[in-house]
Formats: structure tokens, sequence, C-alpha cells
């Protein structure tokens, strides 16, 4: 088996599920008075500290959510909500549109129902937002943006943006900038505090700590209007008993992410190197998605598309010799779109339709890579075969 | 003759999941006969709902999800593929210009022809498949000489192998029906799911048109068709009232005519002719219905077309019995005549010749003659 889907998730660190199972066993709601609440709350205040001291922010700043999904609506939505409160003028929201979907729909959803105006700033064919193209689009009226997002790195094509740029760009007018960092974290430095970013999310299972956990962190002086209510939990932010055990499981994991950091670039980065010139050599009309500059794209990123393929067709020819991978576009019904973002890169949708993620992990192994090789070929070639229905 | 209704040699299989039980249990079947089973759900519909509404259908998300459950059961790999466009242009469209030309289409048969055993089947031997996989009722039996044939189903009150009839040879040589030999009732596969761990055991069976997901056919042709007043007459021409749509009518019909003013007789009046060049409806006694012979075009056959008249049983319609008859081709064309009058034939639908429980072939109905004085 080869386990090409990193992106998608990746295995649990062992130190990760060993912290996970440590505190499944112990009893105590952290925000209860008695000796079992004080421990749980020490267990997750000292989550926080390791988490915050990974991403470069203060303990303060890290709000824990269910995970990515979470985070990004409460920033989108919640930024929203309170900046438009402050001034009713507010309504304008800039987004690229190379987003995840938990970005992507969530400022949708303000547009279709909040009376936000949806502004989709350009990007380049590699995917990434100029800070020239945020800066003009918030000069044309800086008074009536409500937030910006702009994701720090691509799901699909693995394109890093430049955050510190644009958050520089937002700051000169006042407006808050949100980043969708879920790919990003443990692959690219992430250092919230020297980002200039209001907001940012993170998510525990992309990065090798359980699933159903996850972070926005939220600069001291923003306070979105909560999407969930209830017992005032971080900062009032965002109600809900903690999970002191995938709280406590998501600090190792991010630890180990900012600690191996370098070397995950530089030997992941070396073995995603070795793939895209095994795929490239297999199928050599293969497009390479995404920045081919290594500095520019996640070490461990790599997106092709195959001309005159289905990637369902592909996907499915590799999962029955046991390889791994996704689409990396979105489904409706399980049914493949063309990838929005390669649409908004300009790409025609026809060749949006083939395309295929490989991205690699702590687990991935050389004879990972030679599997593809060897099975890529073949498969294509088949793909072909059957056509675009 | 070698009866092999399950090929020995294990074959890459890829099973069509509509979401169904008999679907799930056909793909069941066919991995624990030792083949490499693929599951594979048509998306058909390009907006699909997210809920079933009314009757179930097969284009539902819901559906779609039963699909991959079931396949996660049995533990074979599972794929949405989006064929909506090539339904709509080979089956709703089709169904749609039928009904306009004043004729009753099977749109299960036109999918069984040109999306589960063309589109698809092609799709998959590409890919490496040998064989498309359904949960029908029928049989294809192979004989030593490599030539097969398709019969009914064990169960005869299960068979479906009318709507299969326009399959030909190259598409049976690739098709695998793992239900066929089963002489059960619904609730023994029912029994057969449950025992398997399938979750759709339970659930309800589909009759409708699976793109139609209310079940109203008249308001889904009023609205693809728009509403066109035309008469109502009886046979000598007068005329009898009005309707909203000579598309909205099928041979045979007999509710819904709303003519106010009963036959001289005092007999029901039912639905004889439609022509939509006049919008006009015809209506008459039962026994106009009658018909004795009638042409049928765009034969499909079985192995190899007939010389020469031959008897046979005929089936006319998805549920409706068999009747015998003799049948020639001329000129292409398949001219039937029927030992007793049957009626309530309709132009558009498919009639497809038996010889015992051997499918022979089929066609599509063009015409029909009377078998009383006058010519529908």
């Amino acid at each position: 088996m080869a386990y090409l889907d990193h992106a998608a998730t990746t295995p649990m660190l062992p130190e990760a599920a060993e912290a996970l199972t440590a505190h499944l066993g112990a009893t105590g709601n952290a925000s209860s008075l008695h000796a079992s609440g004080r421990q749980a709350r020490r267990t997750v205040e000292e989550a926080r500290e390791t988490l915050a001291e990974a991403l470069g922010a203060r303990p303060s700043e890290v709000v824990f959510t269910s995970g990515g999904t979470e985070a990004d609506n409460l920033a989108v939505k919640g930024l929203y909500w309170s900046r438009r409160d402050a001034d009713p003028a507010r309504t304008r929201v800039l987004a690229s549109p190379v987003e995840h979907h938990a970005v992507l729909d969530a400022v949708h959803w303000l547009g279709e129902h909040e009376g936000a105006t949806i502004e989709y700033l350009p990007v380049d064919i590699h995917g990434r937002v100029h800070p020239d193209a945020l800066r003009e689009a918030i000069a044309r009226n800086p008074d009536d943006v409500a937030l910006a997002t702009v994701m720090w790195a691509n799901n699909e094509i693995g394109t890093i943006l430049p955050i510190r740029e644009l958050a520089d760009a937002a700051a000169e007018f006042g407006v808050p900038l949100h980043s969708d960092a879920v790919q990003a974290f443990g692959q690219t430095p992430v250092d919230f505090a020297a980002s200039g970013l209001a907001a940012m999310t993170v998510s525990g299972h992309k990065i090798g700590g359980p699933y159903g956990i996850g972070a926005l962190i939220l600069g001291r002086e923003h306070t979105p209007v909560p999407v969930l209510h209830g017992g005032g939990q971080e900062r009032h932010v965002r109600s809900g008993t903690l999970d002191v055990p995938a709280i406590a499981s998501f600090a190792v994991a991010g630890r180990l992410a900012a600690e191996q950091r370098e070397w995950f670039a530089r030997e992941i980065g070396a073995l995603r190197d070795a793939l895209v010139a095994a795929v490239r050599e297999a199928v050599p009309d293969a497009i390479l998605g995404g920045d081919p500059d290594p500095e520019g794209r996640l070490p461990a990123n790599a997106h092709f598309t195959f001309p005159g393929c289905e990637g369902d067709s592909l996907l499915l020819l590799l999962d029955a010799q046991g390889i791994e991978c996704s689409t990396g576009s979105a489904c409706t019904a399980g049914v493949a779109q063309p990838s929005h973002v390669l649409l908004a890169t300009g790409t025609d949708p026809d060749l949006a339709r083939g395309t295929l993620r490989f991205s690699l992990g702590h687990t991935s192994t050389e004879a990972d890579v030679e599997a593809l090789a060897k099975a890529i070929g073949p498969a294509v070639e088949r793909a072909r075969a059957a056509g675009l229905t | 003759m070698t009866h092999t209704p399950q090929r020995s040699r294990p074959l890459r299989v890829l099973a069509a999941m509509s979401g169904g039980v008999d679907s799930a249990v056909a793909a069941a079947r066919a991995a624990e006969a030792g083949h490499d089973v693929t599951g594979v759900h048509l998306a058909l519909s390009a907006n699909p709902q997210s809920f079933r509404t009314g009757a179930r259908g097969c284009c539902t998300i819901e559906d779609s999800r039963d699909a991959r459950r079931a396949a996660d059961v049995i533990g074979i790999p599972f794929y949405v593929w989006d064929l909506a466009d090539r339904f709509r242009e080979d089956v709703v469209e089709d169904f749609v210009a039928e009904y306009e030309a004043g004729r009753t289409p099977n749109p299960c048969l036109r999918c069984n022809e040109k999306i589960k055993f063309a589109a698809l089947l092609d799709k998959a031997l590409a890919l490496g498949f040998d064989a498309v996989c359904t949960g029908h009722y029928a049989k294809v039996i192979v004989h030593e000489d490599g030539t097969r044939e398709l019969h009914r189903a064990s169960d005869m009150a299960k068979d479906q192998s009318y709507v299969l009839g326009v399959l030909d040879d190259r598409q049976l040589a690739h098709a695998m029906f793992p239900l066929g030999d089963t002489v059960t009732t619904k609730d023994e596969i029912r029994a057969e799911a449950e025992r398997r761990g399938l979750a759709v055991a339970k659930k309800p069976d589909s009759h409708d048109i699976c793109f139609i997901a209310d079940g109203d056919t008249q308001g889904f042709l009023a609205n693809r068709l728009g509403r066109s007043e035309g008469d109502i007459v009886d046979e000598s021409g007068n005329r009898l009232g009005t309707h909203e749509g000579a598309y909205g009518f099928t041979i045979g019909q007999r509710k819904g005519l709303r003519i106010g003013t009963p036959a001289p007789d005092g007999k029901p009046r039912y639905v004889l002719d439609i022509s939509p060049v006049t919008n006009t409806v015809t209506v008459g006694p039962a026994d106009a219905l009658d018909v004795s012979a009638l042409t049928a075009i765009k034969p499909r056959w079985c192995g190899v077309a007939p010389t020469g008249p031959g008897t046979y049983t005929a089936q006319l319609r998805a549920h409706g019995g068999e009747t015998e008859v003799t049948a020639e081709l001329v000129d292409g064309r398949l001219e039937v005549s029927f030992a007793e009058p049957v009626r309530g034939v309709a132009p558009g639908q498919a009639i497809v010749l038996y010889d015992g429980t051997r499918v022979v072939g089929s066609a599509t109905i063009a015409s029909t003659r009377r078998a009383t004085a006058g010519v529908a």
C-alpha cells in the first residue's frame, strides 16, 4: 500500500496517540472548580502554551475549535459580523478564489444571507494573490471592507502565498486578514506574531494529531461574534466543553510539527522531488500544477494534470494497485467537479478534470514513490483510452 | 448445453449500484463468487436532490450514500461516475421527444441500452474491467461453443429480461446478472441483504421513473412541453371534450379523460389513438383497442437475426404477460401478428420476442393494426 494522500489526513504520530489515550481515562471538565476540573484545566492550558509556542502566538490567542472548518467559519463569519456591527458600512469581503471550501462556502453564505458583497481577488497561474492586488482592492473603498481572507498554502496545488506581505497590505488600511494555514503548518514556517495576521486557522489531523480538533489563532484585539453560543469558554468566542484528550494530543503533534519542520522540508521535499521526476519520466506530457519552484510550494505536495484523462479513472486504476491519492477536487454526492482552484488559475475546464494530487507525509518512503513510478504510466495510458465521458 | 451462470474464472467486475437492495446483493454475490468487484454509482441527474421525496428514485445523494455504504460492507472499492450528460441526452430527452410524438417510451429499457450497457460498459472495458454487473433478474447462458443467450430469470415473477431485450451479443458478453438464478421472493433477497449486513435490506423498492422524483409524469411532461389545448374526439370525429396536451395520454388509458357526457352505450371509453400533428386524442370502446398485428422498427437481436417467419411468445410491456405471435423480418422491419387479439398496445413501447425462456430480440412498436375495422 502506498499512501500518497497525507494532505487529506496523515497518520497520527505515536507521541500524539499516546497523549490522547493517556487522557481519555481522566475525568474532569476544564471549567469545573474542583480538583478533577483543575487537573483538566491544567492539561488544556499547558497544551495551549505548547501550541502557541509552536505557532509564534500568545497562549491567549489560541481558541480551540472542533477543527479547521469550524475555525474558518468562526473567523470569516464572526469577524464579518463584529466588523459590520461596529460600522454598518463594512459589508465587503475579499477572498482568494483558491480557498478551501470551508472558507469559500462560508464567504458565499455571507453573500447569500448576510448582505455581504463578495469580491474574489485575482490570482496568478500558480494561484498566488499578489499583495498589490489586495492593496488595490481595499483602496477602492477602505471603509466598506469587513475582512479579507487568503490561505497560507493551497491544499490542492501546494502553492505558498505571501502572507506577511498580504497582511502588511491589509494593515495599511486597518483591515483584518484571516488565513487558513491548515496545510502550511509543519511544512513551511508559520509564525503568527511575525505574520501580522488577525486570525489564522490550524487543524489537528493534518499534522499527526487527532481528528475533530483545531484552533483559531486569534489576535487579542479581535472579538468575532460567536458562531456557537453557550457556556462562554475560549474567551466567549467559542463555547463548548473542551475536549481535553484531543487538545493535549493536538499540542504534542503541534510541537513536533514545529520541531521537525526543517527535517520535513528537507527529507520529504527530496522525496517529493523524486516523485515529480518519476511521474514526468513515465508521462512526459504530465503538467505539474502550482509553482514549479520548490521554494514556492509545500514540500510534500505534487499536483499533476494528465491531458486526456479523467482524474476519477486514474484514481480507480491506481487504487486497484494499492496506490492511494486524490483528484484534489471537491465532490457533490461523490461526483467529481473540475477543481475551482484550477479554474481560478486559468486552466482549461477539460484539462482540469484530469488531475491527481499526491501528498507525502511523515510515514512516506522511497518505496511509495517507486510504486507510483511503476503504476502511473500504464494507468494514464488506460485512462486515456477510456477518455472523457 | 452448459449452464454457467457464474463463470468460473475470476473476472474484474464493475457492479452498478443504485443504492437499492437488488444491486447491492448482486454485487455481494459477485464478490463472494471470487470476482474482483468494484462498485460504481451512476450520477444521472445534474442536480441530485439531497433526500428522497415520495417514491424512491435513483437520483438522490441519499441513494449514492446507501450504495457507498453497501460497498463498504461488501468490502469493495466504490466510485461515483457522472453520466448525467449522457443520461439527459439519451434517456430524458428521448423520453420527452417520444411522448411529444404521441408514443409511449420505456426509459428503463433505453437506459440499459444506452447507459448501463453502452456508456458505462465502454468505459469499464477501457479501464480494464471484464464485465458490468447489475441487480437485474435475468440469466445469461453460455454454451460450450462460446455462444450465449439471454433467458428469463428462474423466477418468472421477478423476471426483468424484458428491459434487457435490447442488448446485443457484444453487450451480453460483458453482462453479469447474479440474481438471475434466484427463485425467491423479494423478502428473501432482503433477508440475504440483512444476513450480509447491508443496511439497504429495509429500503423500499423502486418502481417509478427515476428522473421524475415525485412520480408525476404528466406534470413533468407539461413542464417540459407546455400546455397545448386540443380536442378529444370519438371514432367518427365527433368532438367530446378537450385536453391540455395530447402527449399526456397513453393508448389504452381510461382514467383522466374528463369527458362530461357518457358514451351512448354507457360503456367506458379508452384512448385509442394520439395524433400529435393535429393535437387530437381519439377515444372509443374497449374492443376497439384490440390489436391483431403490429409493425416494429429498430430490431435488435440477441445473437443471429432469424430468417423467415417464426412463432414466438411476445411481451409488450414491462410487467405484461406473454402472448403467441408470428413474426418476420421484412425490409429491416419486424412484422408481427397475434394469435389472439391483444389490448392496449402503444407505439413507442418495445416488443420482446421469446423462444421459451430465451430472449430472441426486441424492436420498437411503430404502428398497430386493429382487430376490428379501422386502423389506429
